[in-house]
């Protein structure tokens, strides 16, 4: 049958995918404004392409890139599609799954069914990609009708995107079951807004400091930045592929602890 | 509201297989420096409704939970429905069904969406859930609550809901802890009635309770727990029998106005002292009542009744059940 084959093929970790679908559907069933997600996607990068596209933009300029002059408009929309796509994964995964793990106990009603504390992991993790889908398709959208697009390689700005939302769900599904109380959750920010505003986001690299340069590429957002980037202004060759490799490790090095955690938190 | 037929298609249990329900043997849970369960060893058998009578902290939940597969014993093993919780746990829970001590119904969602995704986790179809759900709001009378959020149901309808999602999968065992706890009488009674039904429809019911009437009532057999030790085993009626004579008499003594030691002692088979009252065993309690009169024994207020369950945990462990 295809699915021994399937059971053979995939590595043991994915096994539970069937199982977290089913958490995705629970997700689509509570989840009554998805349409809001969509409109919010669309309405969030208008105001900043505005605000910080075109106003600022009108201030500095071009900014080159790849050698070749770009507006600045065109050079910061991918950044903020990037920081979007951070900050959805990341509210999704932590806030969200905070309240769930820690108050309402749906996950000990669901782990009374044959899920396991994985497959919610997993099923949390999906419907977070789903949702920033959503939410970058709108982003792409407004990009596009703006004319920030460079070159046909913003076709894969949203499954980019996803890349980015990846690794930042994984991080914080891991982080999320070592928080014990609300004011815990504030961290988040503290993590999340130096990396917002300093991943090359609004300035060159080369303007940063030559002490702060290391340590900015090393940092999740930097990647994903520089991959949008490559992507929205066409400027694409082996250093995209590392990005892509970099976002992929830290996603699933992530889910994978996260799992793990989930099970020792939920299976007492 | 129509009744359901007796032959209830969608609520009739699919019948266990033929050796114990549940088994543990020398289990032992302990959670850092507590343990919760200190060595237990019991059988249910196919059919069987079985009982975990004790106090708060008696090891019942930690018991439950290990039954559930949603926790491991540390030393001992368990085998639930025939396999072993630890290798084929997504196998055995989805042939659970599990009312837990705390309500884990889902918040964000309605009661029939709360029945609908519940019976999706078991992978039922779609269309089936839908039937099932509407078939089994109705037997728990909440049919007509189908649209409301959980959160605006009261306590004793949330039960019913937890209990009406649990039947989702036709399981072939249900847990319930604490059933009951915090209902009214007559949320109780509705529940009691509703779980003798699931009983004469063949499914295996294990549960925990503090309430001795509820335990007298439901149980086929029962083990009383106390400190995470199991303390006695046997039918309700058959522990009475075995640890506490027929009868009780309560008396309610003025306060300072304790009888002189070996008085009451000689007037009845077992003495046992409260902070409110004084309560004497025996095989006739009219009979004891006339001699404690006829001592001329100054008390307040006599009661004569029958022993029950809560008189043979107080005589295992000298305390009373709830306090």
């Amino acid at each position: 049958m295809s699915t021994g084959l399937v059971v053979r093929v995939l590595p043991p970790a994915l096994l539970g995918a069937r199982r977290s679908a089913l958490w995705v559907e629970r997700q689509w069933v509570a989840s009554r404004r998805i349409w809001l997600v969509l409109v919010s996607g669309a309405f969030e990068p208008l105001l900043y392409l505005l605000a910080i596209g075109v106003g600022v933009g009108a201030l500095v300029g071009d900014v080159t890139y790849g050698g070749q002059p770009v507006p600045y408009a065109s050079w910061v929309a991918p950044a903020m599609l990037a920081a979007s796509a951070m900050n959805g994964a990341v509210y999704e995964t932590t806030g969200n799954v905070f309240f769930r793990m820690r108050y309402s106990k749906v996950y000990d009603g669901a782990l009374a069914t044959p899920l396991e504390p994985r497959d919610l992991a997993l099923g949390e993790l999906i419907w977070a990609l789903l949702r920033g889908a959503a939410y970058a398709v709108s982003f792409a959208v407004v990009m596009a009708v703006l004319g920030l697009m460079e070159s046909w390689w913003s076709l894969l700005l949203v499954p980019a995107a996803l890349l980015i939302g990846l690794a930042f769900a994984g991080l914080g599904l891991y982080a999320v079951t070592f928080m014990r109380s609300w004011t815990d959750l504030d961290l988040v920010q503290l993590v999340t807004l130096p990396l917002f505003l300093f991943s090359a986001t609004f300035v060159p690299l080369d303007d940063y400091p030559a002490w702060a340069e290391p340590i900015v590429v090393v940092t999740p957002l930097y990647q994903g930045v520089a991959l949008l980037r490559d992507l929205s202004l066409g400027s694409v060759g082996p250093a995209t592929l590392g990005h892509v490799a970099y976002l992929v490790v830290l996603g699933l090095t992530g889910l994978a602890l996260a799992g793990r955690r989930f099970s020792r938190m939920l299976v007492r | 509201m129509s009744t359901p037929p007796a032959e209830h298609p969608l609520i009739a249990a699919r019948p266990t297989g033929t050796g114990p329900a549940v088994e543990a043997v020398g289990v032992v849970k302990r959670f850092g420096d507590f343990t919760a369960v200190a060595g237990i060893d019991f059988a249910v058998a196919p059919g069987e409704t079985f009982g975990f009578l004790g106090p708060n902290g008696a090891g019942k939940s930690s018991t439950m939970r290990m039954v559930g597969c949603v926790s491991h014993p540390t030393e001992g093993t368990m085998r639930v429905l025939g396999r072993d919780p630890r290798r084929d746990g997504p196998e055995i829970r989805g042939r659970l069904g599990v009312v837990p001590q705390q309500d884990t119904l889902d918040g964000e969602l309605t009661v029939m969406d709360n029945m609908y995704v519940y019976g999706r986790f078991f992978r039922l179809p779609r269309a089936e859930v839908r039937a099932r759900s509407a078939e089994l709001l109705e037997f728990v009378q909440l049919a007509d609550r189908a649209t409301a959020k959980v959160d605006e149901l009261s306590g004793g309808m949330k039960r019913r809901l937890t209990i009406a999602r649990a039947l989702i999968n036709r399981p072939e065992l249900v847990l319930l802890d604490e059933p009951t706890t915090g209902l009214d009488p007559q949320a109780r009674h509705l529940l009691w009635e509703r779980l003798y039904r699931l009983r004469a429809d063949g499914v295996t019911l294990v549960l925990t309770t503090h309430y001795m009437d509820e335990a007298e009532q439901l149980c086929d057999r029962l083990v009383i727990m106390d400190r995470g030790r199991i303390v006695a085993e046997g039918g309700p009626a058959e522990l009475i029998r075995r640890h506490a004579a027929r009868d009780v008499v309560e008396l309610r003594l003025p306060a300072g106005a304790e009888p002189p030691s070996g008085v009451l002692e000689e007037l009845a088979d077992h003495v046992e002292r409260l902070p409110d009252r004084v309560l004497l065993s025996t095989d006739d309690g009219d009979q004891t009542l006339a001699a404690v009169i006829g001592r001329g024994v100054a008390h307040e207020r006599a009661v004569v009744r029958r022993a029950t369950l809560e008189d043979v945990f107080l005589r295992l462990t000298g305390r009373t059940l709830v306090d």
